[in-house]
């Protein structure tokens, strides 16, 4: 069959919502495009857990540490469903691992902004994981059977991360003066970062249009930057607190909110590696990596001796 | 073409070559770290099945890395029942699963498709008998 | 307190009683939390992904069995007389004093000073590198199993329905700790010099364990030779050798501790003294 063929079956099965599993023809260009999106996926969760392992230690109430402990613990898990879903398309976690160390491979780039008060642990889970969960649900339905899979365990257990964020935000806002004040410096700080999760605008967004075709994406970035933008505008008032937009309006001729513009110098800044926390959150993943690879090494050299103690009985 | 064709991970060990092996071209490799003894520093690739509760199958529910056996099942406990998802695990080296190929998906699947006599509702019988 | 494994202990601070029993709660609550708080410092830093959720898994176990034993001693405390309070009252937090309401699991955990917590100098020491982690959660955990064993037969019942639910969470962090010892013990020149400089380590904080504290309950120093037995069933897997009982720090069973604590709690109890009698 020539390659003109393969790609028509292809792209039939993929209009036919049929999904495309690992052992199927695929066009290179769809292989390296989820390859190049799981693994971006999996790295911010892993690294997405550094912003919040910063506020274990210190969290206020043994509940709440678990909470978090529990929550940080599932993007562990997180990242390893992508991984693994991203190894059937021909390429290894440590390889995977190795593009991250090195820069090369990007991560959302929410996770280079500090966590300095304990409010952020609670706005990332409703502003953060919510932008997250706009953007994970269509995922569920992505045209590449294991990473629809993944996605769908994924928003299973994410869930819990937000409704754990947002009830945390409602204690602080019926708490004392200063719990509030903290909760709306919070807010301050993490909704325009929020906002540029969803990525550059839609005429910007060099991967969207194929991502679109081949159904990897569903949503545009601009369609789903909205869908938050309309859902915070709401969810900010049962916390009795303000979005730091003097822009944002409802707008009744488009039945949408209209918000101010988005600093997009900051958002590439971030993303080239000026963000405030760029370097210590690699730093933190080599220090792991380098400081693990003794004890990654010790367990399969006690795995191949017992094998070969095991073989030389047998004989 | 060549490039077209790169062997895949998991469900896609070709049983006609024994299974096993993936083949990535040696320059896409990474540099893994290798043991005295030759053997990369990389744990394995295991796929989990996890019975959800007694008497149902185990059922495959993903994937993890381990050095040996007894660390993908208790991998498996960790990554996957966290929230009492099962009463029993499975673990086999992903290099061990031998995969049919979807190319011959029409002539191992589609011969099914008319043997409708195999299913109970072919026949037709009067509503008189009961018990059937 | 009425157990039958209760023995009277003459020279206690606490005489023998619910007021007794309330310091042993108190340091079986210690233990757990503060190794739980310990093992959470792995939480996104783990040598592998796998083993990163293996130990916080086993980090939110301990956190919940302290909690479990903190809420006891808290309902234990506020339902005391008057003179049990007084026997009780240099463990009881003093910021909480002043918030004129009834003890909480959390004044527990984030009021008392470093001179009230009970727990043992094993669980406070750094996580150190993967082998003094793995090395110290197998030798808690091989303690905490014998303990919780015979906690299961309390005549306290809540005491005993704890441990029970406890237990099962302790046999498999025994399990696994004992897994990991074995495999740096028996894994590479590297591995097996750091377990060994964890051993070097940690040895000297084995034998606290098994010295009674005047509030203990249990007959702990029975408990020595199925530790040993167990310790050196593993250490023989990984090919180490079972140092000779030398000389035992302790002091941490009466709030007497290492340096380390302070920097921890510190760090645990930031929130809760900043922003003193406030909900989160």
């Amino acid at each position: 069959m020539s390659v003109q063929e393969l790609d028509k079956i292809f792209q039939d099965k993929i209009d036919a919502e049929i999904r495309i599993e690992p052992k199927d023809w695929m066009p290179e260009k769809y292989r390296q495009n989820l390859i190049r999106q799981i693994s971006q996926h999996a790295h911010s969760e892993i690294v997405g857990m550094l912003p919040e392992g910063n506020w274990i230690s210190r969290a206020p109430s043994l509940k709440r540490k678990q909470i978090l402990i529990a929550k940080v613990q599932d993007e562990a898990g997180h990242g390893l469903y992508l991984y693994s879903a991203a190894e059937t398309l021909g390429i290894t976690r440590d390889q995977m691992t190795e593009q991250l160390l090195s820069g090369k491979a990007k991560y959302s780039s929410i996770f280079n902004y500090p966590t300095t008060t304990w409010a952020d642990m609670g706005v990332i889970g409703w502003l953060v994981d919510g932008a997250a969960i706009m953007n994970q649900v269509p995922l569920c339905r992505t045209s590449y059977g294991p990473y629809s899979r993944a996605m769908i365990r994924v928003c299973k257990e994410e869930s819990f991360h937000q409704r754990q964020g947002f009830e945390s935000l409602l204690v602080l806002s019926k708490g004392t003066d200063d719990q509030r004040a903290m909760l709306q410096d919070a807010i301050d700080r993490w909704w325009w970062p929020s906002l540029m999760m969803f990525g550059p605008t839609d005429d910007e967004s060099p991967n969207s249009q194929l991502s679109m075709k081949w159904k990897i994406k569903r949503f545009t970035n601009d369609e789903l930057r909205q869908r938050f933008v309309d859902m915070c505008a709401e969810q900010v008032k049962l916390l009795n607190m303000t979005l730091p937009d003097p822009d944002l309006k409802w707008n009744e001729e488009r039945k949408h909110y209209d918000f101010g513009a988005i600093n997009w110098e900051e958002f590439w800044n971030v993303v080239s590696g000026n963000g405030p926390c760029n370097k210590q959150r690699l730093d933190a993943r080599n220090k792991a990596w380098e400081k693990g690879a003794w004890v990654r090494e010790a367990a399969v050299a006690h795995a191949e001796k017992r094998r070969a103690r095991l073989k030389s009985e047998a004989a | 073409m060549k490039t077209l064709m790169i062997k895949q991970y998991y469900g896609d060990y070709d049983a006609m070559k024994g299974g096993g092996g993936s083949e990535i071209p040696a320059d896409k490799k990474p540099a893994a770290k290798t043991l005295s003894s030759g053997v990369s520093s990389e744990w394995p690739l295991w796929e989990v099945f996890v019975r959800s509760k007694q008497g149902l199958d185990h059922k495959h529910v993903g994937s993890l890395h381990a050095a040996d056996a007894k660390m993908a099942i208790e991998n498996g406990r960790d990554v996957y029942t966290r929230r009492q998802e099962g009463v029993s695990i499975w673990v086999v080296e992903s290099k061990h699963i031998h995969a049919s190929n979807p190319d011959e998906a029409e002539s191992f699947y589609e011969p099914a498709a008319d043997k409708v006599y195999r299913h109970p509702t072919f026949y037709d019988l009067p509503d008189s008998l009961t018990h059937m | 307190m009425t157990d039958t494994n209760y023995k009277p202990a003459g020279k206690a601070p606490f005489p023998p009683g619910r007021a007794g029993g309330w310091a042993f709660i108190l340091h079986l609550a210690d233990n757990a939390l503060i190794i739980g708080q310990r093992n959470a410092e792995w939480c996104g830093h783990g040598p592998a992904l796998e083993q990163d959720i293996a130990i916080t898994n086993i980090s939110l176990d301990q956190i919940g069995q302290a909690r479990m034993l903190y809420n006891y001693a808290a309902t234990l405390y506020n339902g005391f007389d008057s003179n049990e309070k007084t026997a009780v009252d240099h463990l009881v937090p003093r910021l909480w004093k002043a918030y004129n309401r009834e003890l909480e699991e959390d004044d527990l955990a984030f009021l008392r000073d470093e001179r009230q917590y009970l727990n043992l100098l094993l669980a406070e020491l750094p996580k150190g590198d993967w082998a003094q982690t793995v090395l110290r959660q197998f030798f808690f955990s091989a303690f905490q199993f014998y303990q919780y064993t015979e906690l299961q037969k309390s005549s306290d019942t809540q005491l005993s329905a704890i441990a029970e639910k406890s237990i099962k969470e302790v046999t498999y962090h025994l399990r696994w700790s004992a897994e990991w010892v074995i495999r740096l013990g028996d894994g590479t020149e590297e591995s097996r010099r750091r377990i060994t400089d964890a051993l070097g380590e940690l040895w000297m904080f084995t034998g606290e364990a098994f010295k009674p504290a005047p509030y203990e309950v249990i007959a702990v120093e029975d408990l020595k030779g199925a530790w040993i037995e167990k310790v050196a069933t593993v250490f023989a897997e990984a090919d180490l050798e079972l140092p000779k009982s030398g000389w035992s720090q302790a002091g941490g069973k009466e709030g007497k501790h290492t340096e380390h604590l302070g920097y921890l709690l510190a760090d645990m109890q930031y929130l809760q003294r900043t922003y003193p009698d406030s909900t989160w």
